[in-house]
């Protein structure tokens, strides 16, 4: 069981009050209709899936019911942060 | 080279009794890897030894490696609930299913290696009226694909399964069923190990502990593999790595449309056979059915999440668990010997990918996500045939990696088992 901190309720809470929502910041082309086939699949389809550090939303669909952004490891569980949308991760792995 | 194969058999059994069984010929040698292959197949689970002992058996190509970063069947083949079944919606999955199932029922014989398959029929329970329309259709399209099937009432389904709650007072009543009667399981173990032995029969090497850290490639094409034993060569590399395959593919710049997740599994402590079949409900999520040794053998949903950890959280066992009781009160106070987690790869469409690549020479066989098992040796024939030919096998071919820009999807959530 994970233990998330909800940036919005600034609240350590149990993963069953939230939903996954898979890989985060990825945002929606500003004009669909003038992407190719394989740029919309893409879009839809293709994730990064890494075995590491995981950029990835959460909702805290039996709290506040809000979106936010979790940075996790993959491999080990660990969330290293959490942060609301809009924001940008601070752990990215990138040597600083 | 090889020395031939001791073939087991009742009399081979009495002959090395009276030898205490202590020279039994080793299943498969553990050869040093050589300078280059013909074909080399990264991943030596059920999927990959079976890939291996067909493109052996079948195309001729004996010049062949498959690389294992553990040991032989030892992540997911290890790790799943065994369950056989071809009972899938569309067209194109129901027919490469059950050319897999048609292949389990010969398996045994034709591997000289008991894989324990056992026809015991599979159930998919429905819970409300629009789970009895879904069995419905996909019952009926079974049908049109010769694929057997049957719709079961309430009282058909406590008939095969007399210890099953059928109150119509519970959360989740048990308005009937789907019922594959040929379906059932096999020994998921004997299945790696009897791919194997045939496959080192036939020349492949096996090669343990040996894990791949790069895939090297040149002008387009695929030289060989990086590995922690070195370099080796290969005309061609079938990747069939499972929850692994996005790993894999990156190091050759591919994406792959999957995600990794944990899926988890338990098994109880062994009791008396108490059920003789396999059953299955999407919606309260939970199967179960019980090994020949007797423990109940207990498959949940995935994990949410992405997860390569081969574990997952306490509260998905939970909810199976308390789905497993109301639907059989008498295992109420069975006790929980052991929980696992495998790392599957989803599909955005719940159907596995077996493709060429962007890479010439460089093939995926993955995304058999939450119910790969099943399709061990179909996935593995159909597989050898496309490297083998550097062309899709007709059954293989609508699940190129193509579908997901060309839109042509199979969408198999609802008979995928699994909800996700």
């Amino acid at each position: 069981m994970l233990h998330i901190y909800c940036p919005y309720c600034e609240e350590m809470r149990e993963e069953e009050e939230f939903s996954y929502s898979g890989e985060a910041h990825i945002v929606r082309p500003k004009d669909p209709k003038s992407l190719t086939d394989d740029e919309w699949g893409d879009y839809l389809f293709f994730r990064t899936n890494p075995r590491g550090l995981h950029h990835e939303m959460w909702h805290h669909s039996a709290g506040c019911r809000r979106y936010f952004n979790v940075t996790r490891d993959t491999s080990t569980y660990r969330i290293y942060e959490t942060y609301k949308i809009g924001e940008k991760p601070i752990v990215t792995g990138e040597k600083s | 080279m090889v020395d031939p194969m001791t073939k087991y058999s009742g009399f081979s059994l009495f002959k090395h009794a009276l030898k205490h069984h202590e020279d039994w010929q080793k299943t498969w040698r553990s050869p040093r890897p050589k300078k280059s292959y013909d074909v080399i197949i990264v991943g030596g689970g059920g999927h990959g030894l079976a890939t291996a002992y067909y493109l052996a058996k079948e195309h001729g190509i004996t010049n062949v490696a498959v690389l294992e970063k553990g040991y032989l069947g030892g992540g997911n083949t290890a790790r799943n609930t065994t369950i056989v079944r071809s009972n899938y919606l569309w067209d194109e999955s129901s027919k490469l299913y059950d050319h897999a199932l048609d292949l389990w029922y010969g398996l045994s014989q034709e591997l000289n290696y008991n894989v324990m398959f056992s026809s015991r029929g599979v159930l998919n329970l429905g819970h409300n009226l629009q789970d009895m329309r879904d069995i419905e259709r996909r019952v009926n399209a079974n049908r049109l694909n010769g694929i057997d099937a049957a719709v079961l009432n309430t009282q058909e389904v406590k008939e095969i399964v007399p210890i099953i709650n059928d109150s119509a007072d519970i959360r989740y009543p048990i308005l009937g069923a789907s019922w594959q009667k040929t379906g059932g399981v096999a020994r998921h173990d004997a299945v790696a190990w009897g791919f194997a032995r045939g496959a080192d029969q036939l020349g492949v090497d096996l090669i343990q502990q040996c894990e791949v850290t790069d895939i090297v490639v040149e002008q387009g094409a695929v030289t060989g593999v990086q590995t922690n034993q070195g370099f080796i060569g290969a005309k061609k590399v079938g990747c069939v790595t499972a929850g692994n395959s996005g790993v894999v593919a990156a190091m050759a710049d591919i994406r792959l449309p999957v995600e990794s997740h944990p899926l988890q599994a338990l098994v109880s402590e062994p009791i008396k056979p108490i059920i003789d079949t396999v059953v299955m409900s999407n919606a309260v999520h939970a199967y179960v059915s019980q090994s020949d040794k007797g423990d109940l053998v207990i498959g949940a949903g995935i994990d949410a999440y992405n997860g390569y950890g081969q574990r997952g959280s306490m509260h998905i066992i939970e909810h199976t668990l308390s789905a497993i009781c109301e639907l059989f009160p008498m295992f109420s106070r069975v006790r929980m010997n052991r929980t696992w987690g495998g790392i599957v790869d989803t599909c955005p469409d719940a159907c596995p990918i077996i493709s060429k690549t962007s890479v010439n020479g460089l093939y995926f066989n993955c995304g058999w996500g939450t119910g790969g098992f099943k399709a061990t040796p179909g996935s593995g024939h159909v597989f050898a045939h496309t490297v083998a030919h550097d062309d899709p096998h007709p059954l293989a071919a609508p699940f190129s990696i193509d579908r997901f820009n060309t839109g042509h999807l199979i969408d198999e959530h609802g008979a995928a088992g699994v909800a996700h």
